[in-house]
């Protein structure tokens, strides 16, 4: 009854913030726009530090998204969390994140940005360590945070750079004095840098701890440690692109400097591609979905550093539902197989689970871009913007994204067939016996489709994942959507409009668009990819084997995820602690224990030793020393 | 005639018994008592002495305020001795180190 309690009003919470949200974003289409302070909560100096929001289109499609696939994944954790012993303290947890992602993107001041920015990062680490008596979960959610905190320190110096600057942490006077930080260079390491280069390059550090961009984006596939239902919402859909929706917030600061642009995408295209590329080697079926994540959140990096912030919030968007989608269908998948998460003992689920199956087809579809899907309009849309930036680094940018096309395609569809389709492998046995755990389907079982409370949301999310991007590209991308809340400098980068010249000259719409992009580039990766995988993983299933055997360096490589981890291992924990234990043994034990605490008690204990010998209890002795000291009073102080 | 060195080497004979008393003295502790009266007694001595000879009566005031507080202060002895002597069943000086560090 509690669980039925704490469940229902959750959603109910979910529910009423998902409808006025929706009431919010028809308020802001009809031109609305809300910059309120509401509370003063500090006052230091002239320093004014305080709690207000700020709604515009970006914040109302936001809240939206956010409260939409919030309360998908509400639903959801009903049947996938059902029996679970922490199944109220799982409810509580998404709700208080809901708040938090709620306070991030609608605060209006740089302060509650980073109430909000925090606040989500100690729901992810209490998520990520939902099952704190595995190890391996409290060791993913400690390299999360830790991961965190170094990119929130980037982010807290550059709110100190901007408060420093601008004497406001407020929006609307921070952009409003953009003059000033532009006309200013700062000495960093000896050289003048402009101010502004190196505020972007601080928050985007930010940007980069919480949307997971190389380097700092280890913590990432860790976070799968996490429940299904938490890698769908929070380390997909909505908290990692907290990062994206930042920058985009900050887009006046952004405009002024190419210099953070280049940085912002040349991060953004090694993140596209080096991470998708780790996805096909990985088996765990939630890792490839996280792997794909990590790719995407570069493609919109990518965007954000072409100056098409309109269409990194535009993926954003579609791609949490679709992602979101991904998520919970393999958090289906992993019910039916009874938590059973590699992809090596699946296959051909499509007979036993028919709605993950067309669902999950459909988010798949929509990840790698087929025409007409959410995922296409996005996607094609930001390579096209990467292909017209003019800044350094866009043709590297290019590249990647292309060539991650093509790897998107091949391991959202290895995983696919592997999964959905081929052999029943859970029915060999030696694969079957290798439970460690008690979970694993038996070989003789079938899996069976979910329930009501998971299969709802997966259809609900299909649903956008399949229109959305048809239905909005046209406003969001080039109407006036975004134009009071994103900010772009047309004559230096002109990329969104050439982007919407071709989109109305050239395609004529979306579905012009569409039609359009199957002679183009990317559709041609994409279905290669595809065509690879199903040959690999349908047709000829020795292929893959025969080409790890071949490449087995690039395939160590890969396998070590780059060396990260290992450098990370190596060095700064392997560092950390060294450095710690000398602190301790050294500091802490030898001098402040060893000299200064125990030292000190110590040689007033061995005077002590001493001098008690003196005190024998004897009055003739204490007598005798009275006399003495008479004595030698009288011979001092006695003058004759 | 006795002059004023006459008294006070009478006086340091005295102090210097008392003295000796205290320190040689290991067997009973009421000796060590009269020691330290004795001690006071000698001290007295030199406060008249002096006094007679510089014809300054306020060393004999002195003297009257001595004895009184001795005899308050071997009051308090003798009961201290009687309560020791309930305790320990001795008046042993040797046995009296209880309170050594």
């Amino acid at each position: 009854m509690p669980e039925f309690f704490a469940s229902s009003m959750t959603i109910l919470s979910v529910f009423i913030a998902f409808v006025l949200s929706c009431m919010t974003l028809n308020e802001t289409l009809n031109g609305l726009v809300l910059n309120q302070t509401i509370y003063q909560w500090l006052l230091s100096g002239h320093y004014q530090f305080e709690v207000g929001f700020l709604i515009d289109n970006l914040t109302a499609m936001m809240m939206v998204v956010v409260t939409f696939v919030s309360l998908m994944v509400h639903i959801y954790t009903m049947g996938y969390m059902k029996g679970d012993p922490g199944y109220r303290r799982f409810f509580s947890y998404i709700s208080l994140f809901t708040f938090s992602m709620l306070m991030l993107v609608m605060s209006n001041n740089f302060m509650q940005l980073f109430f909000g920015w925090e606040a989500v990062g100690l729901v992810s680490y209490l998520l990520i360590g939902f099952w704190f008596e595995r190890p391996t979960a409290i060791y993913a959610n400690l390299k999360a945070f830790l991961v965190n905190r170094v990119g929130d320190f980037g982010f807290i110096l550059g709110i100190a750079l901007i408060l420093y600057w601008t004497g406001s942490l407020d929006y609307a006077t921070v952009f409003k004095s953009t003059s000033i930080i532009a006309a200013h260079t700062m000495q960093l390491f000896g050289q003048p840098v402009a101010v502004v280069t190196v505020i972007c390059i601080l928050l985007f550090i930010g940007a980069m701890g919480k949307s997971a961009q190389v380097p700092l984006h280890v913590w990432l596939p860790d976070s799968m440690e996490g429940p299904t239902p938490i890698s769908a919402l929070i380390h997909a859909a909505t908290m990692v692109t907290a990062g994206i929706f930042m920058v985009s917030r900050t887009s006046p600061l952004f405009e002024l400097s190419d210099t953070a642009l280049s940085f912002v995408m040349i991060i953004g295209a090694i993140t596209a591609l080096f991470m998708g590329l780790l996805g096909i080697i990985q088996n765990d079926i939630k890792r490839v979905i996280a792997y794909s994540t990590l790719s995407q959140l570069g493609y919109m990096t990518v965007a954000l550093g072409a100056s098409a912030y309109s269409v990194a919030m535009f993926h954003l968007m579609t791609h949490a539902f679709f992602k979101a989608l991904l998520f919970l269908g393999a958090g289906s998948v992993i019910i039916g197989m009874h938590h059973d998460q590699d992809i090596q003992h699946m296959g051909n689920l499509k007979k036993y689970m028919p709605i993950t199956w067309i669902t999950f087809l459909i988010g798949s579809l929509a990840l790698i871009g087929t025409p007409l899907f959410s995922g296409f309009y996005s996607k094609d849309s930001l390579i096209e913007a990467v292909k017209l930036s003019h800044i350094s680094g866009s043709h590297f940018a290019y590249f990647s994204v292309l060539v991650g096309v093509f790897v998107t395609a091949f391991y959202s569809f290895r995983l696919y067939f592997l999964v959905f389709h081929g052999k029943e492998k859970w029915r060999l046995q030696k694969l079957a016996h290798h439970d460690d755990h008690h979970h694993g389907l038996n070989p003789k079982d079938n899996p069976h489709e979910s329930p009501l409370s998971v299969t709802l949301p997966l259809a609900l999310l299909a649903i956008p994942s399949l229109i959305i991007g048809y239905i909005t590209i046209e406003p969001i991308l080039f109407g006036s959507f975004f134009e009071k809340s994103i900010f772009l400098d047309i004559e230096a980068h002109p990329t969104m409009e050439h982007l919407s010249h071709h989109f109305h000259e050239i395609y004529h719409g979306p579905f012009g668009m569409a039609l359009h992009s199957i002679v183009s580039l990317p559709f041609l990766f994409a279905s290669s990819g595809v065509a690879l995988a199903y040959y690999c993983y349908q047709v000829n299933l020795n292929l893959p084997k025969a080409i790890f055997n071949r490449t087995q360096m690039i395939y160590r490589i890969l396998e070590n995820k780059y060396g990260f981890d290992t450098f990370n291992e190596k060095f700064f924990a392997f560092g950390s602690r060294f450095l710690g234990e000398r602190f301790w043994q050294i500091g802490d034990v030898k001098i402040i224990d060893g000299w200064l605490v125990n030292g000190t008690a110590k040689s007033i204990g061995k005077l002590a030793e001493k001098i008690r010998v003196i005190q024998s209890g004897y009055i003739y002795h204490y007598a005798f020393a009275m006399v003495i000291g008479v004595f030698l009073f009288l011979t001092f102080f006695i003058k004759i | 005639m006795i002059g004023l060195s006459h008294y006070l080497i009478l006086g340091a004979i005295l102090f210097t018994i008392s003295v000796v008393g205290i320190f040689l003295n290991r067997k009973n502790i009421i000796i060590l008592l009269m020691s330290i009266e004795l001690m006071l007694l000698a001290v007295n001595i030199n406060f008249i002495a002096f006094s007679h000879y510089l014809n300054d009566i306020a060393g004999q005031i002195f003297v009257f305020f001595i004895l009184t507080v001795a005899a308050a202060e071997s009051a308090i002895g003798l009961a201290i001795i009687v309560l020791i002597f309930r305790n320990t069943r001795s008046i042993n000086v040797d046995d009296l180190n209880r309170l050594n560090g």
